[in-house]
């Protein structure tokens, strides 16, 4: 069994987590207009024999999505980030909605 | 014969003042306590043991550990039955009842052994050759009766009485193995600081020391180890628990034997599964002793060298009075000389031409005949060895005993490396695998990893320890392992040759895989480790081939002419050794297999006639008994009820989610593919989620409580996906977005009331409250409380009557329920189940999810106005591709039957009238009902566009029950289509 270390609540076995898909894809803006953006974004997958980042979500739990990266040849666990400070680091100067 | 008279007076660790009675085969007998069921049979002289696999050639004891592939028994007692059990890993309880198995009539007296003479009919390759050759059709004939004879012990049928427990656990390090190497890294981890687990599968702590004799130097080493263990806080000692499987993120799977010493309670468990967590392991699983290959060599009265020893030294019984050790190593020779000076009459046959001096002289002191170049070719008699063939530089003569000891080497235990991955590697100086590379946290000591003298043992596994607990983090100093000589020699491994003998030799004992079955497979072509496997079913015994691993390869690679580690190595998985399915399962069995939700109003519906459904987890009324005499009865009478009077349904289940923040409209307008942005406060709409990939995910009714607040409801079903697909939105693709996302499914109680009379029942239920159209409109809220709780009333309907949705703080929804019952019941209020609901909305022609099924669209569904000309909602892009646009694509219509006494049913294929029923057709029927209004059958369905035009004609196909019904496609809106029932 995967064991994720939570940053809010430690280590916790993988059935208190829901998978959440690839988290090395970008996600187009929620108003992007190409639809060849969309079909990279929901179809087109690296699938790597090796480190992997994915989403997470702690469900049983905090119930934060989390950015980890996991190998895919031996489930090894490298690092375990909240997605929502990655997310924000990504786009910092977004201006807030009107 | 005397009860015990194999037992000898003095020594071992078996209590002689606690007699254990237990029966095999109807037959008392009395053991001690300490004893193994092996160690006890053995005593009393039971030699034969069971039927091996195929062709139930006789059987006996010929290990002492879980290696054992012949001496497998059925324990039953008092209506349970538990097959295939090792003899020889059985502590012996009081009252245990064990029976041998796949004999009949009985043991001595086995009809099938005549299966002998079938056997170039069950020899290699016959399952391969009869399933894919010309002979198919002859299995179907004679597979009845090959089942019956071949196979192990039978299983029950009937449910498993006993309890099983499931339990969690942690540590620092994991310790595999309580032998000296084990012993010695416990020792060292602990007095490092480290949490400490040491595993050990006997119920005594010991490994080969327990072979050794009770009042020897070593039994003073394990004496002070053990005492010293069991006083060390950070250590917990974990006796007659299996480590069967280590799993990823350094997880072990445990299963612990109860106490046969201790009588269970009512209610105790017999076994614990447990999940064991930790940060480190050391395996030091130590070493399995080889068989040699020679014709019959599987006879009752053949057993390995150690295990002889450990039934002199550990149990005090001599297994044999005239006996010869067959042999390549020094190691068989120290079991020779113990059982030479417990007053056995002992010869060796060695293969090796010059055996160490210093052994032979030993071995001249005690009186043990040694004879060189010679080795064992064949055993003669049925139930218990007579005689044996040795060949040797005079040629072949013979030789009477009754004990033939084996011993080809040893093979380091590496199953549980094997199983994340580490690939076992061979050595040539030991002549055997160790484990490959380990990662980290991972640790090997002792024999597992080759190391085979005592004293080096306890080095590796002090060093093992120490290292485990240093992964940890836990370099408190550790004083030196107290030491451990006794004075083995090194193991020089020796090559194992084709038997010289004429009978079968077998390699694979539980299977009855034989050298013969090897050479068939070789010039069959099936020469890789993993092909032989599966042609000869070699390794594939409940015991995965413990001791006929290595022998199987040697005699692959004596065939091929290769070396071992070209021919290869196979792969281990879990189970180390077989698990009981009641003790993975634990208690959740039963009632208790899965969670079961109940909503707020459940015992209601107990106690007032319900007839309960499953849906997900929760049980929801399907009908009342009082409305009808059976479900058909039932739910068209509920339906009547709604559509004249009013009925009161129970929604609790619905998915209940608070949105809030300064952001929360955008964010709706986003997620939804209808617009909420312009939503006033107090008003609720009906909204539509897509996915990204443009299909739709789900639907519900979201309301407007303040400007930045709003009340969602989601389907039953979806209501978790919705939740963790908003949550995952707002965390990793809008954190700029200040909204807030919460479950309040448990907080509400949720009600429907439907019908033309369901305001004026809501007048009487609550006279303080303005129930009026002009109060509360059509989608309109009202906010209130109830006896202290808040109350929520939405004007929505789901079955297009006037109707309401009333939400209660949980606590008060019985209360209510039975408030509306009771102020309802005068205007002929009845409760309904879950089936009326979804025969009014198919009535109606909504969709629910037999239609949301994951891949239809809005356009699909026909809500595709919903969408109009909105942009930037999850989804928008990909529902629009082209593919979704085909004219053939799928589109809900409705559906009437129009054959007189005949009823449309879910999942029937939908084929043009005259077109061959073949194939996926035009499209398929998602629901039914029976429609009052209409009076015949109705559903929705899905079918191709362009044959789709209303008025034209349909053949519903039902394979399943061979129905063909005639069908009109119509509006899926049977039911007031201008909606003017809302407002009645
Ligand atoms: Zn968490």
């Amino acid at each position: 069994m995967l064991r994720i270390e939570c940053p809010c609540c430690g280590l916790r076995d993988h059935d208190e987590f829901r998978y959440g898909g690839d988290a090395s894809v970008t996600r187009p803006a929620h108003d992007d207009p190409d639809p060849e953006a969309w079909y990279r974004y929901v179809y087109v997958r690296a699938n790597p024999a090796g480190l992997h980042r994915e989403f997470w979500q702690h469900v049983i739990g905090c119930r934060q999505w989390l950015v980890v990266e996991r190998d895919t040849r031996n489930h090894a666990i490298a690092s375990v980030e909240l997605a929502r400070q990655l997310s924000a680091r990504k786009s910092p100067a977004r201006k807030p909605p009107a | 014969m005397s009860s015990n008279h194999k037992r000898l007076s003095m020594g071992g660790r078996i209590d002689r003042e606690q007699p254990v009675e237990f029966t095999f085969d109807g037959r008392k007998l009395i053991g001690y306590r300490g004893d193994t069921l092996a160690s006890a049979l053995l005593a009393n002289g039971v030699t034969l043991v069971g039927r091996s696999f195929k062709y139930h050639r006789p059987r006996g004891i010929f290990s002492a550990g879980p290696e054992e592939p012949n001496a497998l028994v059925t324990l039953a007692t008092a209506g349970r039955r538990q097959p295939n059990l090792p003899a020889t890993t059985l502590e012996l309880a009081d009252g245990m009842v064990a029976e041998s198995q796949n004999r009949w009539p009985s043991l001595a007296f086995d009809v099938q052994s005549a299966n002998g003479l079938l056997a170039p009919f069950l020899s290699a390759g016959f399952y391969y050759k009869t399933f894919m050759g010309p002979t198919r059709r002859a299995w179907m004939f004679y597979e009845h009766f090959i089942r019956k004879a071949a196979g192990l012990g039978r299983a029950d049928t009937d449910l498993d009485s006993d309890r099983y427990d499931i339990s969690h656990a942690f540590a620092d390090v994991a310790i595999i193995g309580g032998g000296p190497a084990g012993l010695s890294a416990a020792r060292a981890a602990a007095a490092a600081g480290a949490r400490v687990a040491l595993i050990e599968q006997d119920f005594l702590l010991g490994g080969q020391l327990l072979a050794e004799p009770s009042d020897s130097a070593a039994a003073a080493w394990l004496r002070q180890a053990e005492a010293e263990l069991e006083s060390s806080e950070p250590v917990t000692l974990m006796k007659r628990t299996t480590a069967f499987g280590i799993y990823d993120g350094n997880v072990i799977g445990l299963v612990e034997q109860c106490d046969p010493g201790n009588p269970l309670l009512a209610g105790e468990a017999r076994q614990t599964f447990t999940m064991l967590r930790v940060r480190s392991i050391v395996f030091a699983t130590g070493a399995i002793e080889r068989p040699m290959v020679f014709s019959n060599n599987d006879r009752p009265g053949v057993m390995l060298a150690s295990a002889a020893r450990t039934y002199l030294n550990r149990f005090a019984v001599l297994p044999g009075k005239k006996i010869i050790v067959g042999t390549g190593n020094d190691g068989a020779w120290r079991a020779a000389f113990d059982l030479a000076d417990a007053g056995a009459e002992v010869t060796i046959a060695d293969v090796r031409a010059a055996p160490p001096t210093a052994l032979a002289t030993e071995a001249g002191r005690l009186g043990v005949m040694v004879r060189v170049a010679t080795r064992v070719v064949d055993v003669r008699r049925g139930h218990a060895v007579r005689r044996a063939t040795l060949n040797g530089p005079d040629g072949q003569s013979e030789a009477a005993c009754d004990l033939v000891c084996v011993s080809g080497g040893w093979s380091p235990t590496v199953h549980l490396t094997s199983h994340l991955g580490v690939k076992p590697e061979y050595r040539d100086d030991i002549g055997g695998f160790v484990p490959g590379a380990f990662a980290a946290d991972r640790f090997g000591a002792g024999s597992m990893m080759g190391i085979y003298s005592t004293t080096d043992a306890i080095e590796d596994g002090h060093r093992a320890g120490t290292a485990a607990a240093s992964f940890c983090g836990k370099s408190a100093p550790v004083p030196a392992p107290s030491k451990l000589d006794l004075g083995e020699t090194a193991t020089v491994p020796f090559r194992e040759i084709p038997s010289l003998g004429r009978g079968k030799a077998f390699v694979d004992f539980q299977m009855d895989v034989t050298t013969g079955d090897i050479e068939l497979a070789h010039r069959e072509g099936y020469e890789s480790v993993e092909h032989l496997k599966r042609y000869t079913t070699l390794g594939m015994g409940t015991e995965q081939g413990k001791t006929s691993n290595f022998a199987a390869l040697a005699a692959m690679a004596a065939l091929r002419n290769a070396t071992i580690p070209e021919t290869g190595a196979t792969t281990f998985r879990p189970p180390y050794t077989p698990v009981a399915i009641g003790a993975l399962a634990g208690r959740a069995i039963g009632h208790h297999f899965k969670p079961i939700r109940r909503t707020p109003m459940h015992d209601w519906h107990m106690a007032n006639g319900a007839e309960m459904l499953e849906v997900g987890l929760w049980m929801r009324p399907y009908f009342y008994r009082q409305s009808g005499l059976d479900v058909n009865d039932a739910y068209v009478a509920e339906m009547r009820n709604v559509r004249q009077a009013a009925g009161l349904m129970d929604i609790s289940t619905l998915g209940k989610i608070d949105v809030q923040g300064p952001d929360a409209a955008i964010f709706l307008d986003r997620i939804y593919a209808n617009g909420f942005a312009k939503l006033p406060v107090g008003r609720a709409r009906y909204g539509v989620m897509l996915r990204d990939d443009g299909i739709v995910f789900d639907d519900g009714t979201t309301t407007r409580l303040a400007e930045n607040r709003f009340f969602m409801t989601t389907s039953t079903a979806k209501a978790a996906d919705v939740l963790s697909r908003l949550e995952f939105l707002l965390d990793t693709a809008w954190p700029d977005l200040r909204v807030t996302v919460t479950s309040v499914s448990d907080e509400w109680a949720a009600m429907s009331v439907a019908g033309p009379k369901s305001r004026a029942i809501l007048s009487a239920a609550f006279p303080a409250l303005d129930v009026s159209d002009a109060a509360l409109a059509h989608m309109g809220l009202l906010e209130s409380e109830w006896q202290g709780r808040a109350l929520r009333i939405l004007r929505l309907s789901y079955s297009g009557e006037r109707a309401y949705e009333i939400y209660v703080g949980a606590t008060a929804g019985q209360q209510l329920w039975s408030r509306l019952l009771e102020a309802g019941g005068p205007l002929d209020l009845k409760p309904y189940g879950v089936e009326a609901l979804g025969a009014l909305r198919v009535e109606k022609g909504h969709v629910a999810g037999p239609e949301i099924d994951g891949r239809t669209t809005l356009d699909d569904l026909g809500l595709g106005r919903m969408a109009g000309k909105r942009a930037g909602f999850v989804g928008d892009l990909l529902r629009r591709r082209p593919a979704f646009q085909a004219p053939d694509r799928q589109r809900l219509v409705g559906l009437e039957c129009i054959e007189e006494g005949k009823r449309l049913r879910g999942g029937a294929i939908l084929f043009l009238p005259g077109e061959k029923p073949y194939g996926h057709g035009r499209g398929r029927v998602t629901s039914v009902t029976f429609s009052p209004e209409r009076g015949h059958y109705v559903g929705l369905a899905l079918l191709a566009g362009d044959v789709a035009s209303e008025g034209s004609e349909v053949v519903a196909v039902y394979p399943m029950k061979a129905e063909t019904v005639r069908a009109r496609i119509v509006s899926p809106v049977f039911l007031d289509p201008q909606g003017e029932r809302l407002h009645g």
